[in-house]
């Protein structure tokens, strides 16, 4: 019942954001942090509820006639990103509180709506209700990008929404198919179907799935669309985009292809991975040409993503583990870093690496928590990047040790760009543009914060993320043995 | 059968309300009379039988189609205003002359006879003929019009060629005699097969399935908006319930000898359709190609012909209607205060800006564009749902497939709305949208949502 409360709060949170139109920016504002706070509270709630009781679900009938249920349920995966959801919106909101934006209320109504897809689709245990709300997150999200957007946002959120969408309806007609195979719409009781169809069917269901979700994180060659969406994208969409929209795709990976493609994923994993990872390599090397800091951390969160695919796809418990941690370790960093961007870009109105340079001296707060969440990106012991990263590479370098080589250059790359991007903007003479950096205060801390202490909790203590996924990491696993 | 009974009373009341000098009261009395129709439509429900010497046939997938039909009347009807800013209109006969043809649709979906399916079919587009031209001092109307009336008698002409040599093969018109008929031959015929193919064609004709469409983009964009609506709407549905029904009664036995026609058809529908769409500047001729996209994907529920095909096309007819009426009403609100020539600009280019100048009206077209392209959360995606999901049932996944890749094309051309809405400058002139529109438009994409959430509805009825 109190999983039913997450998807309803941000629910009606919205709607009445849309009914309310004429309200103030700031009343706007706050009925969001409220509702959004709230439902983090709701999250937290669940989890008590899950130390209780592993096993939660709910099921109403939603069309009957053909077996379709809407059927939420909460296992340890879905639980820590329903967790890492209920997070970060709150942050991402707290993130535009010195901003004001046109339409405020539709905007915020729009960011609960994503909210509500977004917890959809980690709790699903329907394959039609995943498929509904995979879908519906990307609606509010693309009216976001598209009309609070930079000036090209309209062709280049439209490329975002026609190419995903694209992506999705392979993911219907394998979902059709199996459906009619397995005359249920249960995904676990799918897995069983799934197992036991010839190696030619799981192997095109498996790039049915993976065109869905390749181009939802985006993996290589379907990234065309990502680097110009999250630049031309408001900041709070772009958060939304990276640090949860895309991890949907991942999750995707482990719930939908995992289980529903077993011998697809054995027969065509090697050459997968070895296209996210040359992936990897390309979105590190772009990243380090870019001068655009908002482009340079897009270019970043696709070459971390691909390493979370190839974790996946390796199908082993070290590889599963890492991908999960590192999911809530980008979302985290992603919104991190874009929010800081978004800092520098409102005090210079620059986001161009040659223009910027000596901020530190001004800002001793926000170097600081620039460096943490940088670190953390960059995958340095004690912060979360490095537990992730370590059990990836472990798990790739397990099933292919080549792949596993070149998989670590990451960590070298990673840093290559990071520090480029840390150099350039915060040290060095400060000039005209920077000279009047103000220091972060107020709700700018109020976001940092807590995603610096998560950066470093995690890093020092991942044993509790590791231990609430293992049971239900394990349990995929065994599905496709 | 009440409901026909009803509407041609009405109807021809209405012809006589028609002279008492103000016009006032025709759209209120009009709107009531639909709604009596459609009470005394549930007379019927669950009380399954026949009427008229065994001609027509009530059960409640035909009543379901004949609510639709009549409810969507009401719709649009409401939408039209009482035609009183337009001097020269003739409200009355145009009144009596829609309740005639939903009277005709009605007949197409509760039919048990050739002949009494040939009337409808006639009652429909005669008066369809009519109003197509209503506009007498438009010229692109009165071309539509005779184009329509030329290739629409030319179809009922092959429908009813078709029809005969059916009668001279079973001595029936009666469909269930006809499936009595092909039940007991071993060796049919040559003109039994003439016959069937001949109705088809005349049949989907109607709907607008390629490649009997190139009628519909001249039709639609001459006639005037909101008997483009009306068209659009109520005779798909009543068409596609009069095709279910002759295949599923009369021709189920004959599947393999059909559906390769209708597979073909489907086909070039979904091509011609989506593919023509995309290059459209009208707004109004891109909805036209739309409408036979969607006819392509009310066809995949024929080829997918099982015991839930009707749910499917029912619920398919209404998603479509739904956001069809949404669109164009908002076409007609915006268009009407911005002419070109002096006729309303009907360009996808009038609705530029239209969130800054009406937000309510620009999320109603939000709606019902992605409703027509499939989205999630509306309608559409449900329609799309369940008729992909018939096809698959059959094993036709390569049909699913084309139809998807045609849903991907959709999604282009029913975004250039959107985006023209949201994300383009307006020319600053403002919108004066009447408090009915905002109550049907409300309706519908209230429909489309709800349907969109709560996509049982329609099977939990019947």
């Amino acid at each position: 019942m109190l999983m039913l409360l997450l998807l309803l709060l941000p629910l009606i949170g919205g709607i009445a954001l849309f009914l309310l139109k004429g309200i103030s920016s700031s009343l706007a504002k706050n009925i969001t942090l409220g509702v959004s706070l709230l439902t983090f509270l709701g999250g937290l709630l669940v989890y008590r509820q899950y130390q209780a009781t592993p096993s939660l679900e709910i099921k109403y009938g939603w069309i009957p006639s053909l077996a379709i249920n809407f059927h939420l349920g909460l296992d340890g995966i879905s639980l820590l990103l329903v967790l890492l959801t209920t997070f970060l919106v709150p942050l991402i909101v707290l993130s535009t509180f010195r901003q004001t934006y046109a339409n405020a209320s539709v905007f915020y109504a729009l960011i609960l709506l994503t909210e509500v897809a977004l917890i959809g689709v980690f709790t699903a245990k329907d394959i039609f209700l995943f498929y509904f709300f995979f879908e519906a997150a990307l609606v509010p999200v693309y009216f976001l990008a598209a009309v609070w957007g930079g000036k090209n946002a309209a062709s280049v959120t439209f490329k975002m929404f026609v190419y995903t969408i694209f992506g999705s309806l392979f993911l219907l007609v394998a979902i059709i198919y199996l459906y009619m195979q397995g005359q249920t719409a249960n995904i676990q009781e799918l897995a069983v179907t799934a197992k036991a169809l010839p190696t030619t069917t799981q192997g095109l269901l498996f790039w049915a799935f993976l065109v869905a979700f390749a181009i939802k994180m985006p993996i290589l060659p379907f990234h065309s669309w990502q680097p110009a969406a999250y630049s031309e994208s408001p900041t709070p969409a772009t958060m939304l985009l990276s640090g949860l929209l895309s991890k949907m795709g991942v999750y995707g990976l482990i719930r939908i292809l995992l289980p529903l493609a077993p011998l697809g994923v054995s027969t065509y994993a090697t050459f997968t991975m070895a296209f996210s990872i040359a992936g990897l390599i390309y979105g590190s090397v772009l990243a380090i040409q870019q001068n655009n800091i908002k482009r340079l951390i897009a270019y970043s969160s696709f070459a971390h993503v691909g390493l979370m695919a190839a974790g996946i796809l390796t199908g082993n418990l070290s590889g599963l583990q890492g991908a999960l941690i590192q999911m809530i370790a980008h979302a985290v960093n992603a919104v991190g870093l874009f929010f800081i961007v978004k800092i520098i870009y409102d005090r210079t109105g620059t986001r161009d690496l040659a223009a910027l340079g000596g901020i530190t001296q001004k800002t001793p707060a926000l170097s600081i928590y620039f460096m943490v969440i940088l670190l953390g990106s960059v995958a340095l012991p004690l912060t979360n990047g490095f537990v992730g990263e370590f059990l990836l590479l472990k798990g790739i370098y397990d099933y292919n040790a080549w792949l596993g080589a070149i998989a670590g250059l990451t960590i070298i790359l990673g840093a290559v760009y990071m520090l480029r991007l840390m150099q350039r903007s915060m040290f060095g003479e400060s000039n005209e543009v920077t000279a009047k950096f103000e220091d972060v205060k107020g709700s700018e801390v109020a976001v940092l914060l807590p995603i610096t202490l998560i950066v470093l909790a995690m890093g020092i203590f991942p044993n509790f993320f590791l231990q609430l996924t293992e049971p239900a990491a394990q349990t995929i696993l065994d599905l496709i043995k | 059968m009440y409901p026909i009974i009803a509407l041609s009373i009405t109807g021809l009341v209405t012809l006589f309300l028609g002279f008492i000098p103000t016009k006032k009261h025709l759209l209120p009395a009009t709107l009531l009379f639909i709604l009596v129709a459609f009470a005394v439509n549930f007379l019927d429900w669950n009380k399954p039988g026949f009427y008229f010497y065994e001609m027509l046939e009530v059960n409640n997938m035909g009543l379901l189609f004949s609510a639709i039909i009549l409810l969507t009347g009401a719709l649009v009807m409401a939408l039209s205003g009482g035609f009183l800013d337009d001097e020269h209109a003739q409200p009355a006969e145009y009144y009596a002359l829609v309740q005639f043809s939903l009277a005709g649709a009605i007949m197409m979906a509760t039919y048990s006879n050739l002949l009494m399916l040939f009337i409808g079919i006639e009652i429909l587009s005669v008066a369809l003929y009519v109003l197509t031209g209503s506009d007498k001092r438009n010229i692109r109307g009165n071309e539509a019009a005779i184009k329509y009336f030329l290739m629409g008698s030319f179809a009922t002409g092959i429908l009813l060629f078709g029809i005969a040599m059916f009668f001279g093969a079973s001595n029936s018109f009666d469909i269930y005699d006809m499936a009595a008929y092909i039940n007991q031959t071993n060796d049919a015929p040559i003109y039994l097969w003439i016959g069937i193919t001949f109705m088809l064609i005349g049949l989907l004709f109607k709907v607008s399935a390629a490649p009997f469409h190139f009628w519909t983009p001249d039709v639609y964009e001459g006639a005037p908006t909101i008997f483009t609506t009306f068209m659009s709407t109520v005779v798909k549905t009543a068409g596609f319930a009069a095709i279910y029904k002759i295949l599923d009664v009369a021709f189920s036995q004959v599947y393999t000898f059909w559906w390769v026609m209708v597979v073909g058809m489907t086909v070039l529908s979904l091509f011609i359709g989506n593919i023509t769409a995309v290059y459209q500047q009208s707004f109004k001729r891109m909805l036209a190609y739309s409408s036979i996209s969607h006819a392509g994907y009310l066809l995949m529920a024929v080829v997918g012909f099982s015991k839930q095909s009707d749910a499917s096309i029912a619920f398919y007819s209404i998603a479509y209607t739904l956001a069809t009426i949404s669109a164009f009403g908002v076409l007609m609100a915006v268009s009407k205060d911005n002419l070109v020539n002096g006729r309303p600009d009907e360009r996808i280019s009038v609705l530029n800006g239209l969130a800054k100048k009406d937000g309510f009206l620009a999320f109603v077209l939000a709606v019902s564009m992605l409703s027509l392209a499939g989205i999630p959360l509306t309608a559409g995606f449900w329609g799309k749902f369940f008729v992909f999901s018939d096809v698959a049932h059959k094993g036709y996944i390569w049909l699913m497939l084309v139809a998807i890749l045609m849903s991907a094309v959709g999604i282009y051309y029913y975004f250039k709305p959107i985006i023209a809405a949201y994300m383009k400058e307006s020319d600053g002139n403002t919108i004066q949208v009447r408090p009915i529109y905002k109550l049907i438009l409300g309706l519908t994409t209230i429909g489309t949502i709800l349907f969109g959430i709560l996509p049982n509805i329609v099977r939990g009825i019947l």
